[in-house]
């Protein structure tokens, strides 16, 4: 009866899915805290650059929560993201430094192509294992992060600072906007400064966004988080699509791992530690969920810039001290999963309520329409 | 014929950590045949006690396999795994020590009270956890992430940065050997856990519950099971462990530090209840598999300790060997297997049918 | 091949570990064909539709394409669906969190980039001209059971195929949606499609049907046109056994004494999913709530059973005051209940036949109190007689066990209790007709011993045949309750239909 014209439900607006509805709570929750932190802190946070320095400092995050979105849409998860950054920051460190005196561009592509390939390797591994030998994700990226971890101090147990001149160029290069920045006292307008790893980081959020939500990779990857067997029922190549999915996180891993030597430029065994515990609490702060079938990298972003902000505001307070960070961290933590929790129960609940109604809708809409054609027949 | 088919399906399940500890042994043989050797000899203390790689195994072992065991309870109800156990541990080691420090030295009756209280606070943790899982369905690694990240936060914060030494006789005879008996006490913690499990599953129908809400929450619910009790009482057996654990990690260093208190441990737990064959999706479950696990996990530390890795190399060598394990357990090798087994039966039959 | 074939499939077997599923089966579809494929559970039908559709590799055999030379070699369901065989199965197979665009058209066509405007689009005239009530960018899991249903057939129609199979479509579709969907089918095989139809509603079959092929035991029985088969010979065929059995129970009906005193008693029971009914139950009474699908049928006796939140509502067992807002409640008063949908709600898979009987009894008996081994086995192996439960063993995972047999061990569950109220929700389902008898008997047998039983089933002959009261329902109220005389076919489906004066 409410429906009569399919054309006129068409052009209602749907109402948000899961994913849109989680991701634009992170997101309000991101700019409350800012607007919060500039209002309430002030200092820092008055100047545009703090929120550049945000994306400086926390560009390997944004990159690995991106990683680990994508298999988590899967359904899967991968715990190896920070032992590949950290061995990818000491292969690196190593490699770059035994090229010293030769051409900066050459031997930084070089290097890159090093990171890339630890990551693929790790990715194609871990893909293969997964998808092909059907193991369970978090054991074999749990022995991934072992492997990583183990092959970083077999590498070099002492901590190796990059001396190559022409890397350390590309550390310092960092790219000016001119519009925006801060007054200084004496009048000379000081312009907000990015690292290139963070430009990297907002590429990789915007590519990654697209692959997810315009090809059919893309979505290929959801079909096969929301229901596997439905998938493959559907004519999608499920295991080609794990596979990938893990490839694809791998190799953003080791890119992580060179954005991280950008911006802090020395290998060291520790680096990155549990960080992909910090990239998993990014990705459900941004509204994916560890069984599979919703989320988004947007929203990965805005989850690990949240968890940026609460390390600066804490480091920026009285409070500062690592164990408060971990506390403030777990507190958010614990905020936004029983947030979550709450909506998804809520919207169970009225989605079985609706399907009730929209039954009995549907029932009424055929007796009408079958009324008529009786009319018409006599 | 029926109980027949039954005992291979079950040993099916510990088939590959069984071939993996075989495996293991045999290597040592070969690599160096004093590995097995157990000498008595007297230790700082003047008792006699046992010694040798394969006594060092199964003692310090003992943590990893308690705390496997209510992994494996809390996998089996949950289908997911609780990633806090280590930290809750460093905040059970510090209640403990707190305890002890409150009641002004260490006696057997404060030890025990001491641990009476730290056991009351990880089983409270574990009730967070367990409220955050079973009532707000949320997966256990999720809810689990929060005191992973915070937990040792926590304990720091009970007990402030020092870092107490611990020395009495009470404390040794748990961390080390009582005086008189030359096993460490640590195996007895590990026989006493299990046997109290096995008393458990004996006289209440926990196992047949856990299974079922494991494997069908919602028909598990409609018999009548309450799946939220189950489950918490899951998380509650694992507060016990981690407690005991505690306990001996506290007893075996004589102090507590919070940052290094079973660290790591959880993921040692999850991987042995893997290796054990058991699913980590949650349903049927095999406590001697987890178990074994945890003492493959211990052999394959001490054998590359003996080889001389660098301690902390051995990851590296340990990542390959758990690859191994598991692809050698994974479903698809194991269909492979079977179809391979059975068409060498036919052709074996054919071949005999022919003669 | 031969003009007009689109299909042949020569010689198929396909073994399971201790079950021959398929045994040397023949089967030929022609251009423009509804084929009814027929079988008991555990027939073959759907390992055969899974061999065809490459979600199972045959052992031996060969099929045959029209328009593929030679051989078919069909090793993925994504390779069926390029040379045109589609298929939509009983569960649904498509992706809860995707929209409905997209499940129409995922996993089809190349290029890497998805263009969202032109399919939804396009999802939206198909679904318009096949009068599906769902918006093409509705996220698929907004939509009722029906509608997905109906968006899996939409999405196999737009796949231009030559091979379309409906496995069981019908069974989560009301009379008017199963109507709808039979114009469609005759739509399409006017455009030469040939269809394979799978279901076990005999009447739908001699609907739309062109010609049976009837399967018994993975075992060809024949192919046959269906003017030529009259439905008793075609039942004759499936079980291998005459109608008799069926017929006799038509003339029996209850013949038990119906106590005065109520066994149960609920006065404006309501749970989140129903609203406020009053219901009560004698000693000894089967009784049936009938209605059309999402009437509110199954969702009136969970909550008597307590399975959904109940809201409010005064129960009295045996004239006593109780109070049931929980499964538990409910078996500690004696009743027991059977789920609707059994795959989700009935069987704990992986748990074993012995401890999916003795389930419902550790439960009531509390868990301080568990049943030793031995008895365990002995009410296994009493049970297991008793219905004649066909499983290897009672150490044998429910799972592997033919629907039928499924629905028996958790009938078994339930006896085993000794409820002295029994509610069974579809327990005929997805079951084929031997063993459909078989229940129905049961349930009479039960109540002369002096249980109560709620019987629901969707199949009213069957309910007709079993209860001596039936509670008809619509959207989600009791419009009428029949008894004696009022217990015919038109009058039920009179007080569905045109209940307007009970109504306020």
């Amino acid at each position: 009866m409410f429906e009569k014209k399919n054309g006129a439900a068409l052009r209602t607006r749907e109402p948000l899915t899961d994913t849109q509805m989680l991701m634009f709570i992170s997101i309000g929750i991101f700019a409350a805290m800012y607007l919060a932190a500039v209002l309430f802190m002030g200092g820092g946070f008055r100047k545009p650059q703090m929120f550049f320095d945000l994306l400086n400092d926390n560009a390997a995050l944004i990159i690995i929560s991106c990683a680990l979105t994508i298999v988590m849409i899967t359904g899967g998860i991968n715990i190896s993201v920070g032992g590949v950054i950290g061995l990818t920051t000491m292969a690196c460190a190593i490699f770059v430094n035994s090229r010293s005196g030769e051409s900066g561009t050459v031997s930084i592509l070089l290097t890159l192509l090093l990171a890339l390939g630890i990551g693929l390797g790790f990715g194609v591994l871990q893909g293969f294992l997964v998808a092909r030998l059907e193991i369970q994700p978090f054991i074999v990226t749990l022995a991934g992060m072992f492997l990583a971890r183990g092959l970083t101090t077999i590498l070099s147990l002492e901590p190796v600072t990059v001396s190559h001149e022409g890397f350390q160029a590309l550390v310092e290069s960092r790219v000016k906007i001119p519009w925006l920045g801060y007054v200084a006292p004496n009048g000379n307008l000081i312009p907000a400064k990015i690292e290139i790893g963070a430009i990297v980081a907002i590429c990789v959020v915007i590519l990654m966004a697209l692959t997810l939500h315009n090809t059919r990779f893309g979505r290929n990857v959801y079909a096969v988080g929301g229901n596997p067997q439905s998938a493959l029922m559907l004519g999608i190549n499920v295991k080609r699509t794990v596979f990938w999915a893990y490839v694809i996180s791998g190799l953003l891993s080791g890119l992580a791992g060179f954005v991280f030597l950008m911006h802090k430029p020395a290998g060291n065994a520790s680096v990155a530690m549990r960080s992909e515990m910090d990239a998993i609490a990014a990705s459900i702060i941004g509204g994916t969920l560890l069984t599979g079938g919703v989320g988004n990298v947007i929203g990965s972003f805005f989850g690990a810039m949240i968890l940026a902000t609460i390390q600066k505001i804490i480091f920026l307070s009285p409070l500062n001290a690592s164990w408060w960070q971990d506390m403030a961290n777990g507190a958010m933590l614990c905020f936004f999963i029983l947030l979550q929790s709450l909506i998804l129960m809520r919207r169970n609940n009225s989605k079985t309520a609706g399907k009730l109604q929209k039954n009995l809708k549907i029932h009424k809409a055929d007796k009408t329409t079958e009324g008529k054609e009786e009319k018409h027949e006599t | 014929m029926s109980k027949k088919k039954n005992g291979s399906s079950g040993l099916g399940q510990l088939l590959i950590p069984l071939i993996a500890l075989g495996i293991l042994v045999l290597f040592n043989l070969f690599r160096d045949i004093s590995f097995f050797s157990i000498t008595m000899r007297v230790n700082n203390s003047g008792n006699i006690v046992l010694a040798g790689n394969l006594i060092s195994i199964i003692d310090n072992a003992s943590e990893l396999a308690i705390i496997a065991m209510g992994m494996t309870l809390v996998t089996a109800a949950c289908g997911g795994q609780d990633i806090s156990v280590g930290a809750v541990a460093a905040i059970s080691g510090a209640v403990l020590v707190k305890v002890l420090q409150g009641m002004g030295g260490i006696t057997p009756v404060s030890l025990l009270l001491g641990f009476l209280a730290a056991t009351l606070v990880t089983i409270l943790f574990k009730l967070f956890n367990g409220t955050l899982v079973a009532v707000f369905r949320i997966q256990p690694m999720i809810a689990t992430l929060i005191l992973f990240s915070c937990g040792r936060s926590i304990a720091y914060w009970i007990n402030g940065d020092a870092t107490p030494q611990l020395y009495a006789p009470i404390i040794d005879s748990i961390g080390k050997t009582i005086p008189g008996i030359p096993i460490p006490t640590p195996i007895f913690a590990v026989l006493l856990m299990g046997l109290l499990l096995i008393l458990l599953f004996r006289f209440t129908s926990l196992r047949l519950y856990t299974q079922s809400v494991g494997i069908n929450q919602g028909a598990a619910r409609l018999n009548g099971i309450n799946p939220t009790t189950v489950k918490l009482i899951s998380f509650v057996i694992l507060g016990v462990c981690v407690s005991i654990a505690a306990l001996l990690g506290v007893c075996r260093m004589h102090q507590l530090n919070h940052k290094n208190l079973l660290v790591d441990i959880e993921m040692d737990a999850i991987l042995a209840v893997a290796i054990g064959g058991n699913s980590l999706g949650g349903g049927k479950f095999k406590l001697i598999g987890s178990i074994l696990g945890a003492y493959i996990i211990q052999m394959l530390t001490t054998t590359l300790y003996a080889m001389n890795v660098n301690p902390v190399n051995i990851k590296a060598y340990k990542a390959i060997v758990i690859i191994l394990i598991v692809v050698a357990g994974s479903p698809v090798i194991k269909r492979g297997l079977t179809a391979l087994w059975k068409k060498l039966r036919t052709n074996k039959a054919q071949t005999e049918g022919v003669n | 091949m031969e003009d007009g074939i689109v299909l042949t499939m020569r010689g198929i077997c396909k073994a399971f570990p201790g079950v021959k599923a398929l045994n040397n089966v023949d089967f030929t579809l022609r251009k423009g064909e509804i084929h009814a494929l027929m079988g008991e559970n555990g027939a073959g039908k759907s390992t055969l539709i899974k061999v065809l559709t490459g979600v199972y590799e045959k052992d031996a055999g060969s099929i045959c394409i029209d328009g593929c030379p030679g051989e078919a070699h069909i090793h993925s369901p994504q390779q069926a669906q390029e040379i045109g065989i589609s298929t939509v199965y009983q569960e649904i197979t498509l992706c809860p969190n995707l929209t409905v665009a997209e499940n129409m058209f995922i996993g089809r066509g190349k290029g890497a980039i998805v263009h969202w405007k032109e399919y939804e689009k396009r999802a939206d005239e198909i679904l318009k001209s096949l009068g599906i009530p769902a918006r093409a960018n509705q996220e698929l899991s907004r939509c009722s059971l029906a509608v997905q249903q109906m968006v899996a057939i939409a999405r196999a129609v737009d796949m231009n195929c030559k091979v379309l199979i409906l496995d069981e479509p019908t069974s989560s579709l009301d009379d008017n949606e199963v109507a709808r969907l039979f114009q469609l089918m005759r739509d399409l095989k006017a455009k030469g499609v040939g269809i394979i139809f799978v279901t076990h509603f005999l009447e739908q079959v001699y609907q739309v049907s062109d010609r049976i092929t009837v399967l018994r035991n993975g075992e060809l029985v024949g192919e046959y046109v269906v003017e030529k088969l009259p439905q008793v010979e075609l039942v004759a065929k499936m079980m291998g056994k005459s109608l008799d059995d069926l017929a006799e129970l038509e003339r029996i009906g209850q013949k038990g004494a119906i106590s005065d005193n109520c066994v149960y008693e609920a006065a404006a029971l309501s749970s989140s999913e129903c609203r406020p009914f009053d219901f009560h139950i004698r000693g000894g009474e089967v009784n049936g709530f009938t209605g059309l699908l999402g009437s509110g049928r199954s969702e009136s006796v969970r909550a008597i059973f307590g399975a959904d939140r109940v809201t409010g509502g005064k129960i009295r067992i045996k004239g006593k005051a109780a109070r049931i807002t929980k499964p538990h409640d409910a078996m500690k008063n004696g009743i027991g209940y059977l789920p609707e949908d059994r795959k989700r709600d009935g069987i704990i898979a992986d748990l074993s036949v012995r401890d999916n009987i003795i389930l419902a009894l550790q439960v009531i008996q509390g868990m301080n109190h568990p049943i030793s081994r031995a008895k365990a086995e002995a009410f296994a192996d009493e049970y297991i007689a008793a219905l004649q439960i066909k499983t290897a063993s009672q150490d044998t995972p429910i799972k592997s066990l033919s629907g039928g047999n499924q629905q028996k061990v958790i009938l078994a569950r339930w006896l085993l209790t000794h409820p002295q109220y029994l509610i069974l929700d579809e327990p005929t389902r997805g079951i084929d007709v031997g063993t459909k008898a078989e229940i129905q008997k049961l349930v009479l047998k039960l109540a002369e011993e002096g249980m109560s039983i709620t019987f629901i089933s969707s199949e009213i002959e069957e309910m007709l045949r079993t209860c001596s009261r039936l509670i008809v329902m619509r959207d989600r109220k009791i419009v009428g309750e029949l008894t004696g005389d009022d217990l015919t076919q038109a009058q039920v489906m009179k007080t569905i239909a045109g209940g307007e004066q009970t109504d306020e």
